[in-house]
């Protein structure tokens, strides 16, 4: 299990269009994988578990993967956050 | 028996002495720079022995109750000793002090308040009244919730907590039972919290009460679709039933004798795996599990009364 802490830099914060652009990519890997924002963790493979926590621009997030692609998941969804657009 | 760790994480909500006045509509007399102190624990202290002098014991991290015998002995008092325990009764970790019954502050208990920025409160209500309230609501608040990934439902009255991996199908399980007359509590992510010793309630985030996701639909309300019968705002959780893309390599089992096990917290629920395959009806499979987990709750077990059954005529067989 690897984890990673990363400060959300999409504009807009995850919304309901880049969340779910982001729960796509999270798809992708095997992995599982789990997005923690003030103590709440949730599976960053279901939508609404990330729109329930309505991530805002600037705040911090622990990205969580365990799995056969983690080192993988975790870049890729680390990018995705901390992408400026 | 099997048990398997949920993927939980435990964190504890926060309560602080401005929740307890908004709540209570409690008036706030002094200290009121302390307002955010946070309150950790839902034990209540009502601070009678301190009051005659004995602060060996007491329990400053929890709310101060001051009623009618406390504050009359107080009056008793001479004045030097009204200063010095009510300098005493505020600390710097005392969540706040609270006077029922609308009775009169003293004086003392303000000034000693101010000095170490406890916030004093006074409430109408009778103290025995306040304390069981007071504890109700911060058991409530305190209590030690987690998410878990998989949707909620109440299925003939019994909470129905519906995991699997992601895309197995499980929301559009729930919308199934939810036509066929059962209600949603939750979607995707469930809120859990212990009550009591071994009680789980579940509920749904605020952001996505009411909401389902169908895979190519998008996001559905269930409460405008299907109206306010097909919703429930919380629900106690007493089975799990765990779905998954049958693996022909896999034993699954045939005659439910044996109850695998989930553990949440201190609470151990029965968990169900059930294979999914197309042709596999699960909503009604859940209904048929949730009606036989009333049936064995009230002392009728299909399997183990067929087991008998066998093994008697076995035995019967042997005997001619």
């Amino acid at each position: 299990m690897v984890e990673k802490k990363v400060v959300v830099k999409i504009k807009t914060g995850l919304q309901a269009r880049p969340a779910a652009l982001f729960v796509q990519e999270a798809n992708r890997y095997v992995s599982e994988v789990f997005i923690e924002k003030d103590n709440k963790k949730v599976n960053a493979k279901s939508i609404m578990g990330i729109m329930s926590l309505a991530i805002a621009n600037g705040s911090e997030v622990t990205l969580i993967a365990d799995g056969t692609d983690e080192e993988k998941a975790l870049t890729g969804l680390a990018e995705f956050i901390e992408n400026v657009d | 028996m099997y048990m398997t760790e949920s993927e939980v994480r435990i964190s504890m909500s926060k309560v602080t002495v401005k929740d307890i006045i908004n709540k209570f509509k409690l008036e706030l007399i002094s200290g009121e720079e302390g307002i955010d102190r946070p309150i950790t624990t839902s034990d209540i202290s009502r601070p009678g022995l301190e009051m005659a002098g004995f602060f060996e014991y007491y329990p400053e991290e929890r709310l101060q109750l001051l009623g009618k015998t406390e504050l009359t002995f107080f009056g008793m008092l001479n004045e030097v000793d009204q200063k010095v325990r009510m300098e005493r009764l505020c600390t710097d970790i005392t969540p706040g002090i609270i006077i029922t019954r609308g009775m009169t502050v003293p004086e003392e208990l303000i000034e000693a308040s101010e000095r170490e920025a406890v916030p004093v409160m006074r409430s109408t209500m009778k103290t025995s009244k306040l304390l069981s309230q007071l504890t109700n609501y911060l058991e409530l608040k305190l209590a030690p919730t987690t998410a878990v990934h998989g949707v909620l439902v109440d299925v003939y009255g019994v909470g129905v907590l519906i995991t699997g991996k992601s895309g197995v199908g499980k929301s559009e399980t729930a919308l199934e039972l939810v036509k066929r007359g059962h209600r949603l509590v939750a979607d995707d992510c469930v809120e859990i919290r212990q009550e009591d010793q071994d009680s789980l309630v579940g509920n749904a985030p605020d952001l996505i009460e009411h909401l389902l996701e169908i895979r190519g639909l998008g996001i559905i309300n269930v409460m405008t679709l299907f109206g306010a019968g097909a919703v429930r705002s919380y629900k106690r959780i007493t089975l799990c039933i765990n779905l998954e893309i049958w693996d022909a390599a896999k034993q699954y089992d045939r005659l439910g004798l044996d109850e695998e096990k989930m553990k949440i917290f201190d609470s151990v629920i029965p968990r169900l795996t059930v294979p999914v395959r197309p042709g596999r009806n699960l909503a009604v499979i859940i209904e048929v599990a949730a009606m036989n987990f009333r049936l064995k709750r009230m002392g009728v077990n299909a399997a183990q009364q067929f087991t008998t059954k066998l093994s008697e005529t076995i035995r019967e067989g042997d005997d001619d």
